[in-house]
């Protein structure tokens, strides 16, 4: 049953929305189109309130619009909707102590892989250049190598 | 220890494989709410049936509620409504009703017709209120405890199901908190 | 009758399947040689049965039998007959069908050239690839079975998904599947050296080709997703981080890292358990993909409709497969370790290692941003999105440095390569990489930003220095145009082709909401847009309201773009068709959106600076692709080994 209650709001998420464009002072547009791009629809979840045509990601395009005139700051407004509506509505997930293995996962990653790096390359140095072969073992070496070349 | 290195794929995707397992157990769209274990948004609008009333959060105060969100164009809330008169019948609380998003004519009318188990209604034409409790699609419904906490929410209508198992027995449990 | 002879092909090439793993694996056992042979002609009959299956259900779609559940849910007789044809794999169950197909398709191409293989690598290759055949042809016959029959038939379809009736469709998915499958070859390949303890260069030789053979169909799938996504969605938006994109980048990013370790495997003869656990993991994540795809445990656009118990079936397939082989792994890997060839800084294996390195984190971030939501859930931490803004953030530092990587690979030489050599060689190209990047947004476009150098330079910089080493070898005497070399020259080419667009595209793109009355303009990035209302228009089987937007810059007219808005009635559902004017700069594309008061219409335009260059990119990959997996050097040792192999198998077998 609930799953046939979402089903019927979601049909209005299979066509994109930008019904009324905001009346925003210039300047002010690319912050407020940044913003929505960022924030999630509850209804239909796969788009941002930017892409969504249902009727509460209009309502929440109207509250960042109004809020964005009424001075308020990015993180201000966000924090409004996740008060209502939760984390889920932030693409971008704040650094907290839900999200710190999500933030901190691919640095610490990459570290890990630099240190793999590094001994490789420290075994270089360690195992010291071999003392350098005689000529005749030079000779005897590029022979075995165009053979197996 | 060098051989950890050999087996550590295999633990790795075996956590991968649990979590994956589990993901198949949950609806990923459903979304809990935000506001549970925080006191009821504040608000004031007119009420239903008297326009000159205001309906405040105040009013879901002193007593174990049922905030009940609903509008006389959603389909669901029809097909849910005879639980919440059974439920308005059967529990130990109080329940309210708030009509979103609505023309006060047609809500009136619906309530006549189908039958009203709300003490009050709150009357939300623009949708604010439903906007500060987190409403992402009617019906919907709450229940606050006698702080003013609220405790549960449901999304979508109430079936047979959760009214027995979840909200019955809730509503019983805040009944007895605080006595 | 016909969906029935399919099905009943269907099952016969599930029973075949089991023949051509089992029988050839037990020959290999006790020495059966007649057994092992089993293998080849098994997997030549399974093939030759799926295509029978796909035949009759592509029919029973082009006779619009609605009997046939599957196809009266995907497809309609008002349909024209190529997305009839197309919605074959419009949804899950006709897909799956698809899917075994490329991996029969995959496996007789395997067997035929596998010839000159010895013959004990060659019959396990294709009896693993007939196990895991026989997992996708259980799954698909047990829980997807395209041919299931209702009675009474209804007369009308409900008609293919509106958003799937683009030429994208056609293409798309076969070309994402061959590469999803194809990793299935190299993942056979890694447990054959697994079960044999053979990783020497001869086996990265026969294992290379294909590699990048389904390399190059990954990376077309991908780029023709993103092409479509574009077309389709009406977002101007190439790329959306959604689950599914998700799930066809992480193999893409592990098959490339194959592909580089493949390399120092095959010319140095290290790294063999790294590059045995990539050619697993790759097709890992293929399977991981489609279980992500297929199950509903996370929210994206183009999801299956979901049912448990595929998920159920598609996660054992997955511990089965990827359990099972990592055992193995995990029981054999320690005896392929040669550990102890030092790896040097400045050498073609070092910048590999490197390059190794970044993709595989690159590709963990987005595995851990993909799931991350799940595991959050798991552990009761609450609901979590994790969108582009976040993998924007992490992936571009991980991959910035893989260009700049890129750049050195002509010039570096395996073992060791004096600093001097590499700056007498690439000193050119930077300053040249430079110098174009400030130019090219400069004249292009008017106008350039730190960002935008940051990102141009990377590009040119991977261009540039490609082209000293094309330069280089053209004028060299000995083994100028090594096709795997030139090959590999241009799919740098193009991945700095594509970071060009993505830096220009990101950057400068800009996108303007209007609402416009006919004969009103609007204008974005120095064009006009002029708007002249909106007729209706019949499709076949939809209604569409056509706007004209007439393009100007300055008193010259560029362009009359059409975008629609289009409502398919069996489903109520309504799509946009966005207009778009195309050109190798800049696209400008007008979506259409809500009727307004007073005969207005609410528009979306769209400045979107060096678009092409990222799909250009990607196909320039495709054909690098192409020219390495097609190096006639693989065929040339293949002959060779089959000599070497025929006259060591002689010494201790008897002639057949």
């Amino acid at each position: 049953m609930r799953r046939a209650v979402l089903f019927f709001w979601m049909l209005a998420c299979l066509s994109s929305a930008f019904a009324q464009p905001p009346d925003l002072p210039a300047g002010q547009e690319a912050r407020y189109q940044a913003l929505i791009a960022q924030l999630r629809c509850v209804i239909c979840q796969n788009r941002s309130i930017a892409e969504s045509d249902a009727p509460l990601a209009e309502d929440m395009r109207t509250l960042v619009a109004s809020q964005i005139k009424s001075g308020q700051s990015d993180a201000q407004i966000k924090d409004y909707l996740v008060q209502r509506y939760g984390e889920f509505v932030l693409y971008k997930p704040r650094f907290n102590a839900t999200t710190w293995l999500l933030w901190t996962g691919p640095p610490a990653l990459l570290l890990l892989g630099i240190f793999v790096i590094f001994l490789l390359w420290r075994r270089v140095r360690t195992r010291a250049e071999p003392p350098p072969p005689d000529s005749d073992e030079i000779a005897r070496l590029l022979k075995e190598d165009n053979r197996t070349e | 220890m060098a051989r950890l290195r050999f087996i550590l794929p295999t633990l790795v995707i075996l956590v991968l494989i649990g979590f994956l397992g589990f993901g198949l157990t949950r609806d990923p769209s459903v979304i809990p709410s935000a506001l549970i274990g925080k006191p009821a948004p504040e608000f004031a609008v007119p009420r239903l049936h008297l326009p000159d009333q205001l309906f405040t959060q105040a009013e879901l105060k002193g007593g174990v509620s049922v905030f009940n969100v609903w509008a006389s164009w959603c389909v669901a809330c029809r097909a849910e409504h005879p639980l919440v008169e059974e439920l308005a019948a059967r529990a130990q609380a109080r329940v309210y009703g708030l009509n979103y998003k609505d023309e006060r004519a047609n809500a009136l009318g619906w309530l006549a017709r189908y039958g009203d188990p709300f003490a009050k209604t709150a009357y939300d034409f623009s949708g604010e209120v439903g906007f500060e409790w987190g409403v992402a699609a009617v019906p919907e419904t709450f229940v606050t405890d006698r702080n003013g906490i609220v405790r549960f929410k449901q999304v979508g209508p109430i079936d047979r199901q959760t009214l027995e198992q979840k909200i019955l027995p809730l509503l019983a449990r805040l009944a007895g908190e605080g006595q | 009758m016909i969906p029935e002879l399919g099905h009943f092909a269907l099952v016969l090439a599930l029973c075949l399947s089991l023949v051509q793993s089992l029988l050839p694996l037990a020959g290999l056992r006790t020495g059966k040689d007649h057994w092992m042979a089993v293998a080849a002609p098994a997997a030549a009959g399974q093939f030759l049965f799926l295509v029978v299956a796909f035949v009759a259900l592509g029919w029973a779609f082009y006779s619009n039998d609605f009997s046939v559940a599957y196809v009266a849910a995907n497809s309609n007789a008002g349909l024209p007959w190529y997305y009839r044809l197309a919605a074959i794999w419009g949804s899950h169950e006709g897909s799956m069908l698809l899917w075994v197909l490329m991996l029969a398709v995959w496996t007789v191409a395997v067997a035929a050239y596998s010839r000159s293989l010895p013959r004990d690598v060659a019959t396990c290759v294709v009896s693993m690839m007939g196990l895991i055949s026989f997992g996708f042809l259980l799954f698909t016959w047990l829980t997807s079975n395209p041919f299931g029959r209702q009675f009474p038939a209804p007369e009308h379809g409900q008609d293919l998904n509106p958003l799937l009736q683009d030429p994208g469709l056609i293409i798309h998915p076969p070309m994402l599947y061959m590469g999803y499958v194809g990793f299935s070859v190299a993942f056979a390949f890694a447990l054959t050296a697994l079960i044999t303890g053979r990783v020497d260069s001869a086996w990265t030789r026969w294992t290379r080709p294909w590699t990048t053979g389904a390399w190059l169909f990954l990376t077309f799938g991908i780029t023709l997703g993103s092409w479509w996504a574009y077309n389709e969605l009406g977002w101007g938006g190439w790329w959306f981080w959604d689950p599914v994109e998700n799930a066809s980048f992480m193999p893409w990013l592990v098959g490339t890292a194959l592909i580089h370790s493949l390399a120092v495997t095959e010319k140095r003869g290290i790294f063999q358990s790294w590059t045995v656990l990539l050619a697993i993991s790759a097709f890992a994540l293929s399977i991981l993909g489609t279980f992500l795809v297929r199950s509903g445990v996370l929210i994206s656009v183009h999801a299956f409709a979901t049912d448990p118990s595929r998920g159920i079936f598609v996660l054992a397939l997955f511990t089965a497969v990827v359990g099972g082989s990592l055992l193995l792994y995990a029981w054999r890997a320690p005896r392929l370790a040669r550990g102890g060839e030092p790896v040097h800084a400045l050498s073609r294996e070092g910048l590999l290692l490197m390059n190794n390195i970044f993709l595989v984190v690159a590709a963990a971030a987005v595995l851990l941003g993909t799931l991350y939501p799940l595991v959050a859930d798991a552990l009761g931490l609450g609901r979590i999105s994790v969108g582009a803004p976040y993998f924007n953030l992490v992936f571009v530092p991980l991959t910035a440095p893989l260009l700049l990587l890129a750049g050195f690979a002509g010039s570096m030489a395996w073992k060791r390569t004096r600093w001097r050599t590499i700056v007498q060689r690439l000193w050119v190209p930077a300053v040249v990489a430079v110098a174009i990047a400030v130019l090219l947004p400069l004249v292009a476009l008017g106008t350039t930003s730190v960002a935008a150098f940051a990102g141009c330079v990377l590009g040119t910089w991977a261009i540039c220095a490609s082209a000293e080493e094309l330069w280089r070898r053209s004028r060299g005497s000995r083994m100028m145009w090594s096709r795997g070399v030139v090959g590999m020259t241009m799919a740098h080419i193009g991945a700095g082709v594509l970071v060009i667009g993505i830096s220009l595209v990101t950057a400068f793109g800009s996108e303007h909401d209007v609402s416009l009355q006919p004969g009103e303009n609007a204008s974005l990035a120095g064009y006009d847009f002029h708007f002249q209302g909106v007729k209706d228009q019949t499709g076949p089987n939809y209604e569409a309201r056509v706007a004209t937007v007439d393009v100007y810059r300055g008193e010259q007219q560029l362009a009359t773009l059409y975008p629609e808005k289009r409502h398919y009635p069996v489903r109520g559902s309504v799509m946009t068709e966005s207009g778009i004017d195309v050109g190798v700069f800049r696209d400008l594309y007008v979506s259409l959106g809500e009727p307004l008061p007073d005969n207005a219409w609410s528009l979306r335009l769209y400045y979107r600076p060096f678009v092409r260059w990222i799909w250009a990119g990607g196909l320039f990959m495709v054909l690098g692709g192409f020219l390495a997996a097609t190096d006639p050097r693989y065929r040339r040792l293949r002959h060779r080994e089959k000599k070497f192999a025929a006259t060591s198998e002689r010494g201790h077998t008897a002639p057949a």
